[in-house]
């Protein structure tokens, strides 16, 4: 974790065996051992009374809702809820970086035929529905790039602690954490090409080379050792058709049941097969073949092409993805 | 008797729902009784073909006839819930061309307008045809919404003083002296709109007369008073597309066959379908060499649908009637004809006629005929308007105003929204405050969902129906706890939960058969939004109380144990 910390010094979490509780948009809270630090005002495991903000205009996270949910589970302090109109002139589908934008810049905003900064017309709005609640939750759009001085100008005129309740995709919170990590990246000196997929490769036993498709040409790529990071199911590092499900770019063995009626469970939130589909490994993270042995002595998985565990049962995909793209990438520099 | 009299209309499909409307204009006092929501049975359950008559030109004439000249009275009446696509029996070089010149003639002898089209002129309709279709048939075939087209039947009932109950459902029939005197229902949540977590009840609701239009349930409703109706269920699957590869319907001409018609379907294209009896209309097989049947059959006819995606699959029951001494013994040569059962001639039980067998398309008709006979028995003389009035929603109206301003809605929302509302735009979509998307996939905004909330009670499968929300792509995955959420403040928050769960397990039935490629990632993706976004899988406020106390919070302090309560490994699901 120390690896991460440094390349996100943002998050915060003492990763003790207990989880904190982090409120979400649905109204549930989820358990999470490291999380943003704009949410960690927000901990459903600590006790201080919390108002929710709501915005009318966004659908994502309905403020009254998550309060009644989050009193229905039983959180140890008072949750409120006000639904406010977001200063300035956004349209009724505006994206979430429609939001974070204006709260990055403080831009000028027009509020009853004025122009004002937008953190202060927001926080104006909320300041007259606060009631001495210790805590103040927004949907995650509190900036962009910079969220800190966004939360810190509203904290500063609420004279209370600001969070985020994170929501689905596109998450801001994602965002800034692909941010930081590729920064990291860059730091580190790696180059990094985008856009244009792998398409193929040469090697039996060793991956030779790998080539990718740039303007429809196949530019080859050599490396000592390979690391496969390409996402499951939804990264489509993962995919299938009606009789089997693959790994496509190096054709590892995916187990899988032959009947595509075996992939799932009767429930929504059953015991799905499909969601464990991924690459087998040994302990040193190389995918192996259907008989028990490597691909390839130079490629190793991380991350949710690796198969064997559901992610969304366990809450365990960050911290998958963490652990074994850490093992993966040392394991890949010790063999060089 | 009372000086009007009252009729009790079992079942809330199309037919019902037509009959509740028709007698509700003649001036009698009507109550609707369906046992889940209207369009529960067949009619939610079908591939929303308006026919032109077309696929009976040959094999059923009377049929045929009869289609087109209610294809012609919706176009009317139901213009909201019509698209006019056109439709093409288009001919491969191994099907029939005897079979094509019967079929050209026989629309012709029923008055089907039709035109033979080469297969250059066919593939500037459809690009997607396959290369070696060699002729077709253009035909007046259309699309209609089977849940628009109901909901403003009983809106039309409703609005003519007609009572309608749903999620209510009949368990017995009142007889005395012979003579069928009412009905027993069983309310799921009290009469009027379903609410969640509202206790139902028992109701002895009398009738001087009862029409069961309860399709393949009928015979269920005849056992209650002792007399077999023989309907034959036949099971056919529908499997869905994401996107319309075709936008006329697609029909092959050939005789009869599995796997034979695309209907295009607002964003999707619907094909169908398989032709099986089934044992019980409730509990039958949902089988996999169903759906692949479709995409391999009818990808000789479109071949892009090979590697199509599909976004689920769902089966209908068709509630086939024949006359017992017919005894035919494929379900394919079971007419599609209506028959009209009155159990006093047949049964000598008075008071109670079913209706049985038919088609969609021609519901109208059968509400008209069964209409004439309920008003034979009580010597009323009322004329039948529901060919003449058009349904709420389809009255005189210009799409040609600009929505997208008027209602500060962007195109293509505004446009899908205004189509979907017909008439009833303006007093759906003038609303206080802003209007955003709730479900994206189908552009459907929250002053529609909150119209069909109050339409509906609680009942989020009842709102999908209405306004087609988590009928997209994405199948409910970024929308579900939207649409839960407009449901507050009129519901409790618990009552939202469950509705909550109500539609992710709906939405979940039928996308099981769709489950490889990108509907396979879709539902990955939808499962880790749904349990680790959101947690639903362990809902801390439905599982066991959580100590808040033994979780980490946040002061940094190490600390060791597990709490229980809120599942950090899985729960009890075990891994």
């Amino acid at each position: 974790m120390e690896f991460f910390d440094e390349a996100v010094p943002h998050y915060r979490g003492s990763h003790t065996d207990r989880n904190a509780l982090v409120p979400t948009h649905g109204g549930t809270v989820k358990p999470t051992a490291r999380y943003p630090a704009s949410v960690s005002a927000g901990l459903a495991s600590e006790d201080r009374d919390v108002l929710l903000v709501g915005f009318d205009s966004l659908v994502d996270f309905d403020a009254p809702h998550a309060a009644a949910h989050l009193e229905a589970a039983g959180v140890p302090f008072e949750v409120r809820a006000v639904t406010v109109r977001f200063p300035g002139d956004l349209r009724a589908d505006a994206e979430v970086t429609r939001y974070a934008k204006p709260l990055d810049t403080d831009g000028e905003t027009t509020v009853d035929g004025r122009s004002r900064p937008v953190r202060g017309a927001l926080a104006e709005r909320v300041a007259a529905e606060l009631d001495g609640e210790g805590r103040v939750g927004f949907p995650a759009i509190l900036g962009d790039d910079r969220p800190h001085r966004v939360r810190a100008a509203l904290e500063d005129r609420l004279d209370a602690d600001v969070f985020e309740v994170p929501m689905g995709p596109p998450s801001l919170p994602g965002m800034r954490l692909e941010d930081a990590l590729f920064d990291a990246l860059d730091e580190a000196g790696v180059s990094i090409e985008t856009g244009n997929p792998v398409v193929d490769y040469d090697g039996d036993d060793r991956i030779e080379q790998v080539s990718v498709e740039k303007h429809g040409a196949r530019i080859p790529n050599t490396a000592d050792q390979y690391v496969l990071a390409t996402g499951g199911l939804v990264g489509k590092g993962v995919e299938s058709d009606r009789k089997r499900v693959s790994e496509p770019v190096f054709g590892c063995h995916v187990p899988h049941p032959d009947d595509r009626y075996d992939w799932f469970d009767t429930e929504a939130f059953g015991d799905h097969a499909f969601a464990r589909f991924g690459v087998e490994t040994d302990d040193s993270l190389r995918p192996l073949n259907g008989r028990g042995s490597a691909e390839f002595e130079n490629l190793r998985a991380a991350g949710s092409v690796l198969g064997g565990y559901d992610f969304p049962a366990e809450k365990s995909g960050s911290g998958v993805s963490i652990a074994t793209g850490y093992a993966a990438g040392r394991r890949a520099g010790e063999a060089v | 008797m009372a000086s009007v009299p009252h009729v009790a209309v079992i079942g809330g499909g199309s037919t019902g729902a037509g009959i509740a409307r028709d007698l509700s204009m003649r001036g009698l006092d009507v109550t609707l009784l369906e046992q889940g929501n209207l369009t529960h049975g067949t009619t939610g359950r079908m591939h929303g073909l308006l026919h032109s008559g077309g696929r009976y030109a040959v094999s059923d004439q009377k049929s045929a006839r009869e289609c087109i000249a209610e294809n012609r009275v919706l176009r009317d009446i139901a213009s909201h819930c019509v698209e006019m696509t056109g439709g093409l029996f288009v001919k491969r070089p191994e099907d029939s061309a005897a079979y094509f010149e019967e079929k050209l003639a026989g629309c012709e002898e029923c008055g089907i307008p039709a035109e033979v089209l080469s297969d250059e002129e066919a593939r500037a309709v459809e690009p997607h045809l396959a290369k070696d279709v060699d002729r077709a048939i253009s035909v007046p075939d259309g699309a209609v919404d089977p849940f628009r087209l109901v909901v403003a039947n009983a809106a039309s009932a409703q609005e003519h003083g007609a009572r309608i109950e749903t999620h209510s459902t009949v368990t017995d029939l009142l007889v005395e002296d012979g003579e069928v005197a009412g009905v027993e229902v069983e309310h799921g949540s009290g009469p009027g709109k379903r609410v969640h977590g509202v206790e139902g009840g028992r109701e002895e609701v009398r009738a001087d007369y009862v029409v069961n239009a309860t399709g393949a349930w009928a015979g269920r409703i005849g056992e209650m008073a002792g007399v077999d109706i023989e309907v034959r269920p036949s099971k056919g699957v529908m499997t869905v597309m994401n996107v319309r590869q075709v936008d006329t319907v697609i029909n092959r001409c050939r005789p009869k066959g599995d796997a034979d018609i695309i209907v295009p379907h607002e964003t999707t294209c619907i094909l169908g379908t398989t032709d099986e009896e089934v044992d019980d209309p409730e509990d039958y097989p949902e089988e996999r060499w169903e759906v692949d049947m479709m995409i391999d059959t009818l990808s000789e006819v479109v071949p892009m649908l090979a590697e199509a995606r599909t976004i689920r699959s769902f089966w209908g029951v068709r509630p086939l009637y024949e006359p017992p001494e017919v005894g035919s013994e494929d379900p394919t040569d079971i007419t599609r004809d209506y028959f009209l059962l009155d159990h006093e001639e047949r049964d000598g039980l008075a008071g109670m006629t079913s209706i049985v067998g038919g088609k969609f398309t021609t519901y109208r008709m059968m509400g008209e005929e069964i209409s004439d006979h309920v008003c034979e028995q009580f010597g009323i003389d009322a004329d039948c308007r529901t060919a003449d009035v058009p349904l709420p929603g389809s009255e005189e109206f210009s799409v040609l105003r600009d929505y997208m301003d008027e209602f500060g809605l962007r195109s293509p929302i505004g446009r899908r929204s205004v189509e979907r509302l017909g008439s009833r735009a303006d007093e759906v979509l003038d609303t206080d405050g802003p209007n955003p998307t709730v479900c994206g996939c189908e552009g459907v905004t929250r002053a529609e969902v909150r119209d069909a909330i109050e339409q509906s009670g609680s009942d989020l499968n009842a709102v999908r129906i209405r306004t087609r929300a988590s009928m997209g792509n994405c199948q409910g995955g970024f929308c579900c706890h939207r649409l839960a959420s407009e449901l507050l403040p009129e519901h409790d928050e618990l009552t939202a939960r469950r509705a909550w769960d109500e539609l992710l397990e709906e939405r979940w039935k039928g996308q099981r058969h769709a489950l490889w490629g990108q509907q396979l990632s879709q539902a990955m993706l939808n499962y880790a939004l749904h349990a680790t976004t959101q947690n639903r899988d362990s809902d801390p406020a439905d599982g066991e109380p959580v100590d808040f106390g033994a979780f980490d919070d946040g002061s940094a302090e190490s600390g060791t144990g597990m709490a229980v309560g809120v599942a950090t490994d899985g729960g009890n699901r075990g891994d």
